[in-house]
């Protein structure tokens, strides 16, 4: 199946002020075909104002296996979060 | 002229087979584009074409609604659909032509939408408020669907030696069924007269500016002759496919009238 279409993965904006959101992928010639694929499989029921799409061979992902040394040490990291300090009245609702 | 004194230049009857002219041009299609549902080459193929049928038959449900009620009888757009024989069809022959391969079906679908297009930028104008507020629906839903047959047409009409062969094949086939969707009769001189809608033989030169710059791009040649089978919008004769096609469509409501889920 070396003839086969690439895979584009599809992201699409719910709605104005949202960030783009990664939807699914599916197959196309060339990224013009990828957005009007996208717009048929993934807006059928109005769930996008705007559609990215990226060929699926130029997404760089993290390994599944490297999760420990990449993730599990700010477990215990707790004072990166922002929540050891008083916020002074005036700065209202952070 | 106002458009009272205009819509005078119409008779009822007149205007019920212009409706149903548009109204089954998008039935017939649309209907015929639903055949490929879950057989098309690949799922993304699928899903639009199952689109655009479902985008067709919307504009159905409103051309023959409104056809019913210009009528007058007590009918629904229901009834036009699936209990009219195919004498009573109105729809160009083009449309009711069997799908072919995928090629033939999307060769089919550029022919028809480019002059489905042209067609509906001008119907937004018409004197009726109906008409002009469906057209205006419809045109933005088949600006998408021309977008999409053309780059289908271009990308396998300049594609492989097979691919190109195959849609030169469907258009030869397709060719002598395109002018049928530009001739005038008097139903279309009483729309013009009446400020409903546009001269079918004016439409001609924006469908060929589409058509002629598609194929070009495709590497396609365009048929040298003018030949065009008709009869299918008059009612005169339809081909032997269309029959099939509704026995298929019809079947449900002629084995059990009346019957909804």
């Amino acid at each position: 199946m070396s003839q086969e279409w690439p895979l584009w993965e599809i992201f699409i904006r719910g709605q104005h002020g949202l960030s783009h959101r990664h939807v699914g992928s599916l197959h196309a010639p060339d990224a013009e075909m990828a957005i009007k694929n996208a717009r048929d499989v993934y807006t059928r029921r109005n769930e996008g104002v705007s559609i990215w799409v990226v060929e699926a061979k130029h997404i760089s992902a993290t390994a599944p296996g490297e999760k420990g040394p990449l993730f599990e040490p700010s477990e215990s990291k707790v004072y990166r979060h922002p929540s050891f300090f008083d916020i002074p009245e005036e700065a209202g609702h952070m | 002229m106002g458009a009272a004194e205009k819509l005078a230049e119409m008779t009822q009857e007149q205007l019920v087979q212009y409706l149903l002219r548009l109204g089954d041009n998008t039935l017939v299609l649309g209907h015929r584009v639903s055949e490929w549902c879950g057989k098309s080459p690949v799922l993304e193929e699928d899903i639009a074409l199952a689109n655009t049928a479902l985008d067709l038959l919307g504009q159905t449900q409103l051309w023959l609604g409104r056809a019913a009620d210009v009528q007058g009888e007590g009918k629904s757009a229901d009834d036009l659909a699936f209990l009219r024989d195919v004498w009573d069809f109105r729809n160009v022959l083009l449309v009711e032509l069997p799908n072919g391969d995928f090629g033939q079906t999307l060769m089919r679908q550029l022919l028809f939408d480019a002059y489905h297009a042209v067609l509906l930028a001008e119907l937004v104008n018409s004197t009726d408020a109906t008409i002009s507020a469906i057209a205006e629906k419809a045109s933005k839903e088949v600006a998408y669907h021309l977008e999409r047959s053309r780059d289908t047409v271009i990308g396998l009409g300049d594609g492989t030696e097979e691919s190109h062969n195959r849609m030169q094949a469907a258009l030869d086939l397709l060719w002598p069924y395109v002018g049928e969707m530009f001739h005038s009769d008097a139903v279309d001189a009483a729309a013009v007269a009446a400020g409903i809608g546009p001269d079918p033989a004016s439409l001609r030169p924006g469908f060929d500016a589409i058509v002629t710059a598609a194929l070009a791009e495709a590497t396609l040649v365009k048929p040298d002759s003018d030949f065009a089978h008709k009869g299918g919008r008059t009612g005169a004769m339809h081909t032997e496919h269309l029959g099939h096609m509704l026995c298929q469509m019809q079947w449900l409501q002629r084995a059990y009238p009346g019957n909804k889920w």
